[in-house]
């Protein structure tokens, strides 16, 4: 009786099928690209942007240049201070590094839709008006005048 | 229950994987539904071209302006009397739409300006609060005389024609001038 017993376990395959386990992980896969955004670059300031209720959805990432302005990170705190830094691109920049930025953005859209493009301003809250104002002025003194200013959705609760 | 026991030697030891894919399917459908995917959002803002020489001077009627001033302070004056940015919004709207015809407010929707000027140690959170009111209210009266002409709110998605409509009924003034530099950090 002891003996059928052990032959029977043998006999039976274990283990649970594997399959199927590269199509949910292709899954898991896919959706991960769908629903998180592609940085290519490293933010090096803190931008947390405030909250605003009369937004408008910036439709083409392609025709959108974000210029991003807030203080420095812990990281390079030493090095560049506290004071509200431009970051264009993966680097710290000066105002009058913008028309370049936007230039060189400009070539990698066709020429039909030059007049569609949108400069993000990615701008922390706690910034002072100084440094977005320079930046406005450069974006003016460029012709870059879409601009749309990065800002969360309110929570419904402390609306008005 | 016996049955089953008896039966245990004979079934393969192994779970139908078969569904799986399915399950997995149900799955990322229910993620799609429920999570919202990280959108880029704010206000647009079309800004006016830059010209070397200074703007000529406008006579404008006193009562058509609305000025706000931010200071570094954070602090809103609004037609010389101090203000908090949440009744901004209906004041504003009051200001533009004049329905009680105040001779101090707007004549009408289409004299009327906003001239928003902030300081350089402004806040960039309470610009944009500033802002956002401001819009909110060009919104909200936008909406109001969309659903009386057309009986639909009003949205970008409108035809064009109406849009145009709207907004030569009530057009969006809003002037910025230069800041100033009182509390312009060090």
């Amino acid at each position: 009786m002891v003996k059928k017993f052990k032959k029977k376990r043998s006999d039976a395959a274990p283990g649970i099928s594997t399959a199927s386990l590269p199509d949910i992980i292709f899954i898991l896969l896919f959706f991960f690209m769908v629903v998180t955004q592609m940085r290519d670059s490293e933010l090096k300031v803190k931008v947390k942007t405030p909250f605003a209720t009369e937004l408008n959805k910036l439709e083409e990432k392609s025709l959108v240049n974000y210029i991003y302005v807030g203080r420095p990170n812990d990281r390079y705190k030493d090095v560049y201070g506290t004071k509200p830094r431009i970051q264009l691109g993966d680097k710290f920049a000066e105002v009058n590094e913008i028309p370049l930025f936007l230039e060189r953005h400009k070539t990698k859209v066709p020429e039909s839709r030059h007049g569609q493009i949108t400069s993000s301003l990615r701008v922390d809250g706690q910034v002072t008006m100084g440094i977005v104002q320079d930046v406005k002025t450069q974006l003016r003194k460029y012709g870059q005048l879409k601009v749309n200013y990065s800002a969360k959705k309110r929570p419904d609760e402390d609306k008005g | 229950m016996a049955k089953g026991s008896k039966s245990r030697s004979l079934m393969k030891n192994e779970i139908n994987a078969s569904s799986m894919a399915d399950i997995a399917f149900l799955l990322l459908i229910f993620f799609l539904v429920t999570t919202t995917i990280v959108e880029d959002k704010g206000i647009t803002v079309k800004l006016p071209p830059w010209s070397e020489e200074p703007p000529e001077e406008l006579k404008l009627k006193g009562r058509n302006v609305y000025l706000v001033l931010v200071n570094a302070q954070n602090q809103l004056l609004v037609r010389g009397e101090p203000m908090e940015v949440r009744s901004l919004r209906d004041n504003a709207k009051e200001f533009i739409a004049n329905p009680g015809q105040r001779e101090d407010y707007a004549e009408s929707p289409k004299n009327a300006i906003i001239s928003l000027k902030n300081d350089r140690g402004t806040n960039y959170e309470t610009y944009l609060a500033v802002y956002n009111e401001l819009k909110a209210a060009y919104n909200e009266l936008w909406d109001d005389l969309c659903q009386r002409k057309f009986g639909k709110p009003y949205s970008e998605d409108l035809p064009t024609s109406i849009r145009k409509t709207i907004k030569d009924e009530i057009p969006f003034v809003l002037s910025e001038a230069e800041p100033t530099a009182f509390g312009d950090e060090k």
